[in-house]
């Protein structure tokens, strides 16, 4: 595992820690669930880096898993009090089996037509769990305030969310670089470019496929697992929140997909770009007030139609194509 | 043809169509190990489609393909390759955002020897090398012209050590210079003891280098044989050539 030596990657990581551990210093609440937020944003943006970016299947519906997993998690917290990181794990296999399942009819369809299917998948998924009687159906699951005694109280399982969150972003950050460094890797990035020529190399196609999905799908289950015991409530329409995959997508596209650190710069800046967009004070045109907090989801699809058009490979794309001689240390 | 040669590859009545057109129509060729047999044919002979049912790309509705006495018929791909089959492509397909390296160590990891990385980047130098790629190694292989990424489709199928070569077409589209080149290239390659299998419209190449030929029209094998053979028969020169004029070129080409 010479890979793991690599200089690169744990600048990343002392970079992603060092910010991390600021709140844990300070005890800063709200910077802690600014940063919750931010460290999310990374896991969902570098997960599905992995299907999209490497691979070259954009998956449009992946927050299908990150609701998947908050609510396998939430159900055996709330009913077997199981313990939250042990919740999470189960949530994130759970829904690495339903990425597998799904995975191999679905990543059969090639261009259009997948990213389509994980969108209606998503949907289904969203339409049965609003039905699904043991997962509250419409109404969702909340606990009492009981299930968070076991933690030393409501204020300390926060903090724990946070640490579990700090962890899982750093575990996600070094499986997309080692992913990317891999063999397995390159084949990922052989179909991206073409995957007829790539069967003819050697590379069975459907099985890397599902594979990489089920890498992009487990990490988002841990995050949902976190984020809704954070919460400690948990219901459809958050779960399965289209708006948040297109956001993650954006972020890909904004820092560089196929990059590893494409995605955290993404996530980082796209965050702190809607919040700003959203406590801006609103602009006063022709005796009209115009929010911005309406308007950051217009200015991220404005962003995003910017990219696509003229920075295609995003930010660190964009720097490894000027910079070849970067290439080397920017992965 | 002695009898102590071994067949690396047997094609048994092949046949191929797609809806109402017959592209192949019980084909049966064979293949000694350390050969060099052409396929001609004018367009729309059924070439390619010939490679595309050896290396797995399309299941033949009729016949058989028999691999150093294995039955590969409907393999997919990538079983295909791990076997020992290596192909080139008409139009060439380079995996274009990667590196000409990292295309190359793609060939060799994941073919038949199954090579770590690191292994297959060994052999990639080599290989590269050997094609006369080096100096653009680290060059994204999207950003090569016409003839360099010929030698990179050549340079991917033979990291993979392969056992049979399939090559179509890597001739075309390259000028006199070029084409010499490439052809003492193939010609290193058989030296390496690796069996070739290649489509060609470039005739005088194909009758130099080739041991035998195939002739294919419309889908049916119309002769076979060595280069003076195929380019005497009649049937030849009367389907696939023609013109007679265009015949006598043809045969000039053959000496």
């Amino acid at each position: 595992m010479k890979n793991l030596l690599n200089p690169f990657l744990w600048i990343i990581l002392v970079v992603v820690v060092a910010i991390a551990a600021v709140p844990i210093v300070t005890g800063d609440a709200s910077l802690r669930e600014t940063l919750f937020l931010i460290l999310m944003l990374v896991v969902l943006a570098s997960s599905v880096n992995i299907i999209t970016g490497y691979t070259g299947y954009v998956s449009f519906g992946n927050v299908v898993f990150f609701g998947l997993g908050g609510y396998f998690a939430f159900y055996l917290m709330q009913n077997y009090q199981a313990h939250f990181a042990f919740a999470a794990l189960i949530g994130g296999i759970g829904a690495t089996l339903v990425a597998v399942l799904i995975g191999v009819p679905v990543l059969r369809l090639r261009g259009a037509y997948f990213a389509l299917a994980t969108i209606g998948i998503n949907e289904a998924m969203r339409t049965f769990v609003n039905s699904f009687e043991p997962f509250g159906g419409s109404v969702g699951m909340f606990f009492n305030y009981e299930v968070y005694n076991a933690y030393g109280g409501a204020k300390n399982a926060l903090w724990l969310a946070y640490d579990g969150i700090v962890v899982v972003a750093l575990v996600t950050i070094v499986a997309s670089f080692l992913i990317k460094k891999s063999k397995f890797g390159l084949g990922l990035m052989a179909i991206r470019e073409d995957q007829d020529a790539a069967q003819v190399i050697g590379i069975n196609p459907v099985r890397s496929k599902v594979i990489a999905y089920a890498f992009s799908a487990f990490f988002p289950a841990l995050a949902g697992a976190l984020f809704f015991f954070k919460n400690g409530i948990i219901e459809p329409n958050v779960a399965f929140d289209l708006l948040r995959s297109i956001e993650a997508l954006v972020m890909v596209m904004l820092g560089g997909y196929g990059t590893v650190v494409g995605p955290v710069v993404g996530a980082l800046v796209y965050e702190r770009l809607s919040t700003l967009l959203i406590i801006a004070p609103p602009l006063n045109l022709f005796g009209m007030s115009l929010g911005f907090s309406q308007l950051h989801l217009a200015i991220a699809g404005l962003l995003l139609l910017i990219i696509v058009l003229f920075v295609t490979a995003g930010f660190v794309g964009w720097l490894r194509q000027q910079f070849p001689r970067v290439r080397r240390y920017l992965e | 043809m002695t009898t102590a040669t071994s067949v690396i590859l047997d094609a048994q009545k092949i046949s191929k169509r797609f809806g109402g057109l017959l592209a192949l129509d019980q084909v049966t060729f064979s293949i000694n190990a350390g050969e060099i047999l052409g396929i001609i044919g004018p367009n729309g002979a059924g070439k390619t489609t010939m490679f595309n049912v050896v290396n797995g790309v399309y299941p033949p509705q009729e016949g058989k393909v028999i691999f150093r006495g294995e039955d590969i018929t409907g393999l997919p791909p990538y079983d295909v390759s791990k076997r020992g089959v290596a192909r080139t492509h008409q139009v060439v397909r380079p995996l274009g955002e990667l590196t000409v390296r990292e295309n190359v160590i793609a060939g060799a990891c994941f073919g038949r020897e199954n090579l770590s990385l690191t292994a297959a980047g060994r052999v990639a130098d080599e290989v590269i090398d050997f094609v006369g790629l080096s100096p653009r190694k680290e060059l994204l292989a999207s950003k090569l012209n016409v003839a360099q990424k010929k030698r990179l489709e050549m340079a991917r199928a033979l990291a993979a050590h392969p056992i049979l070569l399939l090559l179509d077409e890597v001739l075309a589209g390259l000028n006199p210079n070029e084409v010499a080149d490439m052809l003492s290239v193939v010609r290193k390659i058989r030296e390496q003891g690796v069996t070739i299998l290649m489509i060609e419209h470039l005739m005088h190449a194909v009758m130099n280098i080739s041991d035998r030929i195939v002739v294919l029209d419309y889908g049916k094998k119309i002769a076979e044989g060595t280069p003076q053979q195929v380019s005497n028969n009649p049937k030849v020169i009367e389907a696939y050539l023609g013109d007679p004029k265009v015949a006598q070129r043809f045969l000039e080409g053959a000496r």
